[in-house]
């Protein structure tokens, strides 16, 4: 196996892959929304429960779908490193991730911010694989929008 | 120089494998990305139902085109035009008997296989339909063979009907029987499944819509590359297929109809080429093939894909087919062996398309792991999403093949899947 795969498929990765965290839909939840990449059929639905209120904190999060061991895996995390976020913190977080995966000049990398999403960093090196680990946090910010007109039921990365 | 003096076949047969019946590593010779590196390591590549890679013969023959006979056809009264029209005229002809067609004016020029179906969809159908007319198609169609006669349907008001497939992925020949009704305008099918291998009898459907006067157009778009195809015996009223998948160029591809039938077709795209006298008041159409040509045709394609099917017929299509048909039993058995590994598309008859899917790893897993070994196969729905629900599956990885593919390019495969093991353990 060479450098770029054993980056890629770390323990954590194909560890979330295969036996995702919170992979359930919410008994209760205030926000839902689907993440679909057409071209490659990965699939997932992301569910959020924020209390209203001034700091509005993210509760709990959870997701169901299938696909690659990168998008699983990167929902399985990304559904972990929620609880307890602001939602001001939830879209900080996404642009970090964001950073780390698309090298983006125009976002300050703080990869301490990152914590244990880090171990996504390997997906940099395979371009046609962004939109997988990324279709999650797609869905995030969808269902962080949910109230704003969005052309489809679902979001993409494709 | 003919293919036969560069490929020595015969002399050198059983030397090399008992189960071919021409030199495989001179065959690879002829196809220069064979020979470049991806990752470091060798390209094994087994992508050919998607596109196959072009010998130097084709390439070769493109790059003469451009760079000494490059003019516009069928108008230019000087010697360059000349040349132009005679050799894209001749790449019709080549065509003609390489499908055994009864007239060069049966054979247009179109992109591909999707312009043709279209051309069929809008040119063909649409002025025949009425609300509660039907077209039937299979479960195991290219999008490319589903979308056209969907938008057609909604325009019309008739119904797309589709023949259900067995678990080997086999069209269900008694459903297929009692579908077939005065209501039924056209039967719509491939030859061979691009995701799942399956070859179609055809012949035998295409007699049996006959019966009922029901026209039928075949997708020959994976049948072309690996199967004799002779248009008189098969009795198919339109055929396509793309000269990107037969070793020719992309941008280029075929619509065969009969004559009868184009006759009494009009023409969706107006322009040049395509008439024989316009006024502003009334135009009247050309005479076949040329009233579906308008505008500028792909003439370096064109020119392109009669010298990929000279390259086919030097080796010979037979010998194509055999060498195959071999890798394919070959392969088939290396891949049965990985635990956890199911093969999707198990029908008798089979052209050299292996998808699969694996217990440990999705496609795109599978496919990225391969891919840093330098091998190339596909990892996705191939562009049959409702082929994949019916099966119950988001995606396969597939793998198929053509004639350059040899044993080395499988063990490669093999060993790569096992790295996904490994990987995935």
């Amino acid at each position: 196996m060479n450098n770029e795969l054993r980056e890629l498929y770390q323990e954590v990765i194909i560890d979330h892959g295969r036996r995702p965290r919170n992979f359930k839909v919410l008994q209760e939840y205030s926000h839902s929304q689907e993440g679909y990449n057409p071209l490659c059929g990965d699939r997932l639905q992301l569910f959020l429960l924020i209390r209203p209120g001034p700091e509005q904190v993210i509760e709990e999060a959870s997701f169901l779908g299938e696909g690659c061991a990168i998008s699983m895996a990167s929902a399985s995390l990304l559904t972990e490193c929620l609880k307890g976020k602001t939602i001001a913190e939830a879209q900080t977080l996404f642009q970090q991730f964001h950073q780390l995966l698309t090298g983006d000049t125009a976002v300050q990398a703080e990869p301490e911010k990152l914590g244990k999403l880090q171990v996504l960093a390997g997906v940099r090196a395979f371009p046609t694989r962004i939109k997988c680990a990324t279709l999650a946090w797609h869905a995030l910010l969808g269902a962080l929008n949910e109230d704003e007109d969005k052309p489809e039921a679902w979001v993409t990365t494709e | 120089m003919n293919m036969r003096d560069r490929i020595p076949g015969k002399e050198t047969q059983g030397l090399v494998d008992n189960s071919l019946t021409f030199d495989i590593d001179a065959v690879r010779e002829n196809f220069p990305i064979l020979g470049r590196r991806v990752y470091d390591q060798p390209l094994v590549y087994l992508d050919n139902a998607a596109t196959s890679q072009k010998p130097r013969e084709v390439v070769d023959c493109i790059q003469t085109y451009y760079l000494q006979t490059n003019a516009n056809v069928h108008r230019g009264v000087y010697h360059l035009s000349e040349e132009a029209t005679s050799a894209y005229e001749a790449s019709r002809d080549k065509v003609q008997r390489f499908l055994n067609a009864k007239s060069r004016k049966e054979i247009i020029f179109v992109r591909g296989t999707t312009e043709a179906i279209n051309l069929v969809a809008h040119c063909y159908a649409k002025p025949l339909l009425s609300p509660g007319d039907e077209i039937l198609i299979s479960t195991m169609e290219h999008h490319s063979n589903i979308v056209p006669w969907q938008i057609i349907c909604n325009q019309t008001g008739a119904t797309l009907k589709v023949i259900p497939i067995n678990d080997a992925g086999e069209i269900e020949q008694d459903a297929f029987t009692t579908m077939l009704n005065p209501r039924c305008r056209l039967l719509a099918i491939t030859q061979v499944s691009n995701a799942l291998g399956t070859i179609n009898p055809v012949r035998q459907m295409i007699k049996q819509a006959h019966q009922q006067s029901i026209p039928v157009l075949i997708d020959g778009a994976q049948a072309v590359p690996h199967l004799q195809v002779d248009l008189q015996a098969l009795d198919a009223d339109f055929y396509a297929f793309s000269g990107h998948k037969v070793y020719g160029p992309t941008g280029i591809g075929i619509l065969y109809g009969k004559q009868e039938l184009l006759e009494k077709m009009k023409p969706y795209q107006g322009g040049g080429d395509m008439i024989s006298r316009v006024t502003f008041a009334h135009t009247d159409y050309n005479e076949l093939p040329y009233r579906f040509e308008a505008g500028t045709p792909n003439i370096a394609g064109s020119i392109g894909l009669g010298s990929a099917l000279d390259y086919i017929n030097a080796i010979g299509l037979d010998q194509i087919a055999r060498h195959e048909q071999a890798l394919l039993v070959y392969a088939t058995e290396q891949l049965s062996s990985i635990d956890g590994l199911r093969l999707i598309g198990t029908a008798k008859h089979k052209a050299g398309i292996l998808s699969f899917v694996m217990a440990e790893a999705h496609a795109h897993d599978v496919s990225t792991i391969l891919d840093q070994s330098g091998i190339a196969i596909r990892a996705g729905h191939h562009c049959t999403m409702p082929l994949m629900a019916h099966l119950g599956i988001a995606a396969t990885a597939r793998a198929s093949l053509a004639l350059y593919n040899n044993r080395a390019d499988i063990d490669a495969l093999l060993a790569g899947l096992h790295e996904v093991k490994r990987i995935f353990k």
